[in-house]
């Protein structure tokens, strides 16, 4: 189990205020929502909003949590033994990102993420079954297999997928607020036919798609059309291998790139799960009411490479410790164990043997599932085939996708 | 709505008739149409709403379906058609007007990624019913940026169906069939055609996919043509200029307009050629690895023992697109290039 005792950040790393690029190297450490900087200052003593909500519902947060990690521990597992084909990107270290900021969701607001995606969509409730299998590319998986590690889409949990190129969903974010904001206001009705609901949609981006022209095209028209998404960056400081202040103008106060947009930008401390929610979840909620996009600088670290193929050279084994020792699984579980007790140590390893088990059977379940059907390469390519697509390929309509 | 509620069976209206409007009113008609009949349809894309286009396909639109359906997007064609995608996967049927296609090349990565691999990469799970549509092909003396013909490149990609149509009566039965299709259609106008005026039935109709229309020449029986010229769009229109000539010397040609090149219609190319034994395909992309190869690598894999004489392309020569308007013209696949093509695939005879 995971037994870290949480350490406070140095507080003297705090980001220089305009002191320029190289001063910012400095601010590798920086925790915003350890110094006050952009995060609302809380006072000792102070109830967070994290504090109304059940014993239940942190104790599932953290069973979330452990269940993403103990998930990807055994997709690096596998990966080692050849199971896993292409690219795998872990998500080991941000796992409170995207349990926090999911579950400041309602299960009908959509979300669409990079291709750091495992973890986005165990917490928006797919199957560990599901996602292994598409990462062994079988046709139990999310996409029948045709996906990979990249591609979890999920239609019945309104997860609108993981995207390999970078940047190129915030767009689709923009998107899929246009089209709520569109049911809304034009057709008054869902697609579906049901009521029309005010809905958020959140597009999560790495720190590296900061730069790629998609992501300011996507902000410009949500800010200029009030559409209610939120640009979530999982800020972890890496571009791949290139450290933020490398590769990003103003690395030290991000939020700065939401007001050329006009929309709302905070910075949130996103190691510590009562914080995401305690920061987030308000501003979802005012998104949500005002119809407004908004910018989140959510700082997080992974522990692990790149990719399964990064061996980790351009950063200092102690920056990654460092990190570790404010994991954020350890956090929620000394405040579950020492401050709500509402958990013992027992419990823990009992969540922890749990979901190790879950793992387990994921790779069991994909290792056994059938490899896809030959003529599945022939399907899913046109949703209305007439004659003629094309010179050499027989389109075909395959089978029912397993989540569907 | 999906093309499988369209009763394809039908026969279409008469082609001939006293309803002439322009190529653009066609469009327009067939937008509006399908707008007041399913209110998941709008229309984004630059100058589309206040301007009422910038080559007024759109005009008066906004009057009638307000600025909530009729949507000016700044110039962000990247943003507007990854936005496109976003709202299609969740259920609403965008119309993305690229003012011109030219333009389309900086969006490239959601028509190229995202737009036609969505469907398999979710495992059959979203499609993108996309129709992004706007001027192809050179206009008038737009230069080398402004002057793309792109159903080559993008007709490369599975996952996506691409129609261009050379007459009004086809621009608005196409365009219909394109916005209920599930899957994404490229739709590629001409700005040189939208002036262009013919009847266009007031009826609603819907024109398949996949179905070439024979221009000139007939399949009764009587007398079969001495070749098979096939093309799509603009370049039709000189296809059928072409023909008229050579009939003036005895020499008959069926032209035969494709509408879509993927679906491509290759058993009406085979059927004629078996009357003709003799092709020419006209295309206004440039020659290497375009549609007019494609066109006659399966010709050669179908019919070879039918073709009399090697088969001839006649595209746009080789070269960027020029300013001079001699020039300009003399770069197009035009009337006396295909008249040469013509008499060469009959010399010897």
């Amino acid at each position: 189990m995971m037994s870290t005792t949480p350490a406070p950040i140095n507080p003297s790393s705090s980001a220089p205020a305009g002191e320029g690029l190289y001063a910012i190297t400095s601010s590798r450490v920086h925790m915003p929502g350890q110094n006050g900087n952009g995060t609302a200052k809380r006072e000792a003593g102070k109830p967070r909003p994290s504090d109304a909500l059940p014993n239940a519902t942190l104790i599932k947060w953290l069973r979330d949590m452990i269940l993403i990690r103990e998930f990807e521990n055994r997709c690096a597992q596998a990966y080692q033994q050849a199971k896993i084909g292409g690219f795998c990107h872990l998500y080991i270290g941000q796992e409170a990102l995207a349990v926090g900021t999911i579950n400041s969701l309602n299960h009908d607001d959509p979300i669409v993420t990079a291709y750091r995606d495992h973890g986005h969509a165990l917490a928006r409730g797919m199957s560990a079954r599901a996602c292994m299998a598409e990462m062994f590319g079988k046709s139990a998986g999310c996409a029948k297999g045709k996906g990979g590690s990249m591609h979890m889409f999920d239609k019945p949990n309104w997860n609108f997928g993981g995207h390999g190129i970078v940047g190129a969903q915030t767009p689709l974010g923009a998107g899929l607020a246009f089209a709520a904001k569109y049911e809304l206001e034009v057709m008054k009705r869902s697609v579906d036919g049901g009521p029309a609901k005010k809905k958020v949609a959140l597009a999560y981006l790495g720190d590296g798609a900061l730069n790629q022209g998609a992501l300011h095209e996507a902000m410009n028209l949500a800010g200029l059309w009030g559409l209610p998404v939120i640009f979530v960056v999982e800020n972890n400081r890496y571009s791949m291998g290139t450290a933020i202040e490398r590769g990003t103008t103003m690395a030290h106060d991000l939020k700065q790139k939401a007001v050329a947009y006009g929309m709302e930008g905070v910075h949130i401390d996103g190691m510590d799960i009562r914080n995401i929610y305690d920061e987030f979840k308000p501003l979802v909620d005012r998104c949500r009411e005002n119809s407004r996009p908004a910018f989140v600088d959510l700082l997080t670290y992974r522990y692990q490479g790149h990719s399964m193929s990064d061996p980790q050279k351009y950063r200092a084994k102690d920056e990654v410790e460092m990190f570790k020792s404010r994991d954020s699984i350890a956090l929620l579980e000394q405040h579950l164990l020492t401050e709500r007790k509402c958990v013992t140590e027992a419990d823990v390893d009992k969540i922890v043997a749990e979901c190790k088990a879950i793992a387990a059977d994921s790779a069991d379940f994909a290792e056994s599932a059938p490899i896809p059907a030959a003529e599945e390469l022939f399907s899913d390519v046109y949703a209305e085939i007439v004659p003629n697509l094309s010179p050499a390929a027989t389109y075909v309509h395959g089978e029912k996708n397993p989540l569907l | 709505m999906a093309l499988s509620s369209i009763d394809f069976t039908k026969p279409l209206p008469a082609f001939e008739g006293d309803r002439v409007i322009q190529f653009r009113e066609a469009l327009r008609e067939a937008m509006s149409e399908e707008m007041r009949k399913d209110d998941r349809v709008f229309l984004m894309g630059e100058e589309v709403a206040y301007y009422n286009g910038a080559y007024k396909v759109s005009q008066g639109m906004l009057e009638e379906f307000g600025p909530q359906r009729i949507i000016d997007s700044p110039i962000s064609e990247n943003g507007f058609a990854g936005l496109a995608v976003g709202a299609a996967m969740y259920g609403l049927r965008p119309i993305i007007e690229f003012m011109s296609w030219s333009f389309s090349l900086v969006a490239a990565d959601q028509l190229l990624n995202n737009v036609p691999k969505m469907l398999y990469m979710s495992g059959g799970q979203w499609g993108c019913p996309v129709v992004f549509r706007g001027n192809n092909g050179a206009g008038g003396q737009l230069g080398s940026t402004h002057s793309w013909t792109v159903e080559a490149m993008y007709a490369n990609v599975p996952g996506l169906k691409i129609a261009i149509p050379s007459c009004p009566f086809d621009a608005k039965g196409l365009l219909k069939t394109a916005i209920v299709d599930d899957d994404p259609v490229f739709f590629l106008e001409s700005e040189r055609m939208l002036g262009d005026k013919a009847h266009v039935p007031a009826e609603p109709y819907y024109i398949p996919f996949g179905k070439a229309a024979l221009r000139r020449g007939t399949w009764s029986g009587e007398r079969d043509s001495d070749v098979t010229l096939v093309s799509f769009g603009r370049p039709v229109n000189f296809c059928v200029e072409a023909a008229d000539e050579l009939a003036k010397d005895g020499v008959a040609c069926d032209v035969l307009d494709m509408r879509t090149v993927r679906p491509l219609d290759i058993d009406s190319i085979i059927e004629s050629l078996k009357r003709t034994n003799r092709i020419v395909v006209v295309d206004q992309c440039w020659p290497f690895a375009s549609v007019a190869s494609e066109v006659i690598t399966q010709v050669c894999e179908r019919a070879f023992d039918y073709l009399d004489h090697q088969p001839v392309r006649v595209n746009t020569d080789d070269v960027p697109t020029p300013y001079a308007k001699n020039l300009e013209s003399e770069y197009l696949p035009h009337k006396g290039k295909i008249v040469r093509a013509v008499r060469s695939v009959l010399a010897g005879r």
